[in-house]
């Protein structure tokens, strides 16, 4: 059982890392037009990120 | 700037080069695909002097940097020629919902509490999996001190709120949660320092998870009820042309006062109540009468703000700020029929006021009949919160959100935005629908009733002169697909009665019948005079509303009463009742015998639903149960409905009231599932045969299935 000390920390170390991600995700307006997003990759436009 | 990006879903630290006036922002009711995405955004780039043009799907708006000379209506009549409808919104008006900082707290919480479930989960599963002793106690440790500072974070909603009524000595649904979420917590860490078999982290943690899905879907549902609100507003450019020494200057009407001189284009609403003081025209009062016939106006004539102005320019003199406007005395009426709308109470506050108290009460019940039966505190306490925490509400708290969420998306791709989060469930109730007629069940757009009797010669020669107008009916002759007659000259437009123009030498006129000496006909006409021949009169009908036309047998089919009832002359109402099969009507009604019918209808048990788009129907749409608007109607009836159709087909109201009567059937399925799963669990928690893992996969499989019964909703 002497594995959970490192496991643990992993686990949680790696969900943290998630959270992380989908706070910077959030703040990035990545979820801002979720439908917009789901349409655009049927186009042939060249759009890689919004336009600025 | 910065935060104006943020609706267009692009990064809010970017840098302002360029571009030095405000974007454009238009509203695309009917947008849904790909296609529509690149369409629009080519046919705008192709314009010259538009730098950039983003689409949003979901919020079905384009944000356009453009060149300062770009008009917004330029725009919008470009990409009505590329078949898509646009309507201008006011950027300053839609502040508030760009960030939405509320909702991102409540998803950062979600994420939080979702984070420290999964991992508590995890160290739970392996206690249940039969753990001992030290091994068991580590576990339980690591999940205090994941679980109790996520607690503190995440659900600090549910504290702030069940403070908020016990302050006020109330009870809401927060009361239970908070208690349940708080109690679990504490009795578990207790449990763990005392190496207890039993930790209910997991259980506190996944109701906080849980409840904030909910509370996250509900406040999605209100917000976009708010900006849809806001929307609607910023719809409406509020600005008047002030005449200061001889030149014109835009000047936002709440900054007018009495005496100011405006000048009002053809085309143009009145801001404001005034009196002429220069020139003729004729003006639609339909907005704020019904009347569908344009009255003739000139010199010290009163007009009414909300008019529209169609031929000559005038100038103006102020009588009546807006504030004080005839619009605002219709505002009157409305905050009279108002008082009975907010009596209303949603079904999830019905079940709030019988939930709460009853789950306090079985939860000291336990904890009175166990002392009674074992003395032992620390047993009877335990039995007490795993009650609390199973009978607490989570399929409860998903039962309405979830539906709501699920029904309005669905009508928002249809374009039709809910203004009122309890709108779906009154909508739900309706047994009788009132309709307006100018504006609501015709478009109020003229159209030539049957071209082929009038001499073709005739007709070229009427297109020929419309053709130098923009008055409505001038329009409805263009449209027709008829070669105009060339050769005229001296074409001009006298404002408020016609034009003329000379053929061939010889005076032809264009317009009103006592300016042209035809006799005044009963329906909408314009009338053809040519040199030494009797008049012509071209007869009009009024544009039925595509849609209306299945959507009335439809409503008959659902058992509806149907009434029309209109500000306009008795002939032109039977006329359109005639041709839609509507029974009821009532003509030349003034809007407080509107508000009177509407108000008879509710005192003999009848469920309104009121459809209409005039000022004059602002109060009977406030006083009625449920009301729609088109996204055409004038901003105070807007304001006053509870629902707006964004296209112009009314056929979609029909699916409207069956989506509202399927999502009200699976909220009351939700409220019986949830109350199924407390009846089979409370027994054993009250018997003390409750576990954490019982009440971790009660509770999950009772959200999960209302969740899933809420996207059944059509």
């Amino acid at each position: 059982m002497d594995v959970l000390i490192a496991l643990i920390p992993i686990s949680l170390f790696l969900g943290g890392l998630g959270l992380a991600g989908f706070f910077w995700m959030l703040r990035k307006g990545q979820f801002d037009d979720p439908d917009g997003d789901a349409n655009r990759i049927l186009s042939p436009d060249y759009d890689d990120k919004p336009k600025e | 700037m910065g935060a104006l990006d943020q609706t267009v879903g692009s990064d809010t630290e970017k840098p302002l080069t360029g571009a030095p006036c405000a974007p454009i922002i238009l509203s695309l009711p009917t947008i849904r695909c790909a296609g529509c995405i690149s369409a629009v955004e080519r046919g705008l780039a192709k314009e010259n002097g538009v730098e950039t043009a983003r689409v949003n799907l979901s919020l079905k708006r384009v944000t356009i940097e453009a060149a300062p000379e770009i008009s917004a209506d330029h725009l919008v009549a470009t990409l009505a020629a590329i078949g898509y409808e646009a309507h201008e919104l006011e950027p300053s008006l839609l502040a508030d919902t760009k960030s939405d900082a509320e909702g991102k707290a409540l998803i950062k919480r979600l994420a939080v509490a979702g984070f420290a479930m999964m991992n508590v989960m995890l160290l739970s599963v392996s206690v249940w999996a039969g753990a001992e002793a030290a091994t068991r106690d580590l576990m339980h440790w690591v999940s205090a001190f994941i679980a109790l500072p996520a607690i503190t974070y995440a659900a600090q909603p549910f504290f702030k709120s069940a403070l908020s009524a016990l302050k006020v000595r109330r009870l809401n649904m927060d009361v239970p949660i908070s208690l349940a979420i708080i109690l679990a917590a504490a009795m578990s860490l207790y449990e763990t320092s005392q190496s207890g078999e039993h930790a209910y982290f997991d259980a506190a943690l996944s109701l906080t998870f849980f409840l904030l899905a909910g509370r996250y879907l509900d406040h999605r549902t209100r917000a976009s009820a708010r900006s849809a609100a806001q929307e609607l507003a910023a719809l409406e450019v509020p600005r008047a042309l002030k005449v200061v020494n001889g030149a014109e200057v835009l000047t936002p009407v709440a900054e007018l006062a009495i005496g100011d001189v405006i000048a009002i284009k053809p085309g143009a609403r009145m801001p404001v109540d005034g009196v002429i003081l220069t020139g003729e025209s004729e003006v639609d009062r339909a907005f704020l009468t019904g009347e569908s016939l344009p009255a003739y106006v000139g010199p010290k004539c009163a007009v009414n703000a909300g008019e529209i102005n169609l031929t000559g320019p005038l100038s103006l003199k102020v009588t009546a700020t807006a504030k004080d406007s005839s619009l605002q005395k219709m505002a009157e009426l409305v905050a009279l029929a108002e008082t009975s709308r907010n009596r209303y109470t949603s079904l999830a506050d019905r079940a709030a006021a019988v939930y709460a108290p009853g789950v306090h009460l079985l939860a000291a019940l336990a904890f009175v009949g166990w002392m009674i039966l074992s003395g032992d505190i620390r047993l009877s306490l335990n039995i007490a919160i795993a009650v609390l925490i199973i009978t607490c509400p989570c399929a409860l708290g998903l039962a309405v959100p979830a539906v709501t969420t699920a029904a309005s998306g669905r009508l928002f791709r249809r374009g039709i935005l809910l203004k009122s989060a309890t709108a779906l469930e009154r909508l739900a109730e309706i047994d009788t629908v009132v309709f307006d007629k100018t504006g609501t069940l015709t478009l109020g757009t003229p159209v030539l009733e049957a071209p082929g009797i009038y001499p073709p010669d005739d007709l070229a020669l009427a297109v020929g002169l419309a053709a130098h107008s923009s008055h409505p009916l001038a329009n409805a002759l263009t449209a027709l697909d008829i070669t105009a007659l060339s050769g005229l000259t001296d074409v001009r437009e006298i404002p408020g009665h016609g034009i003329e123009a000379r053929l061939n030498g010889a005076l032809v006129r264009l317009g009103r019948a006592s300016w042209v000496g035809a006799d005044e006909a009963t329906q909408t006409a314009t009338h053809l005079l040519r040199d030494g021949q009797n008049p012509v009169s071209f007869m009009f009908k009024d544009t039925v509303r595509p849609g209306i036309a299945e959507l009335i047998p439809a409503l008959q089919k659902l058992g509806f009463g149907i009434h029309l009832i209109t500000g306009d002359s008795a002939p032109a109402a039977q006329a359109i009742a005639k041709r839609l099969g509507i029974d009821n009507v009532a003509a030349n009604v003034t809007p407080q015998q509107k508000l009177d019918i509407i108000e008879g209808l509710t005192a003999d048990g009848k469920q309104v639903l009121m459809v209409g788009d005039g000022l004059n129907d602002t109060a009977a749409l406030t006083a009625a149960h449920v009301s729609i608007s088109p996204a055409s109607a004038i901003d105070a009836a807007r304001t006053a409905s509870d629902i707006v159709v964004l296209g112009s087909d009314f056929s979609v109201l029909s699916d409207c009231i069956k989506t509202a009567r399927s999502a009200r059937a699976r909220i009351k399925e939700n409220f019986a599932l949830s109350a199924i799963y407390n009846l089979i669990a409370v027994p054993f928690a009250l018997l003390g045969f409750a576990t954490p893992l019982m009440a971790a996969l009660a509770m999950s499989t009772s959200s999960i299935t209302v969740t899933l019964n809420s996207w059944r909703v059509r």
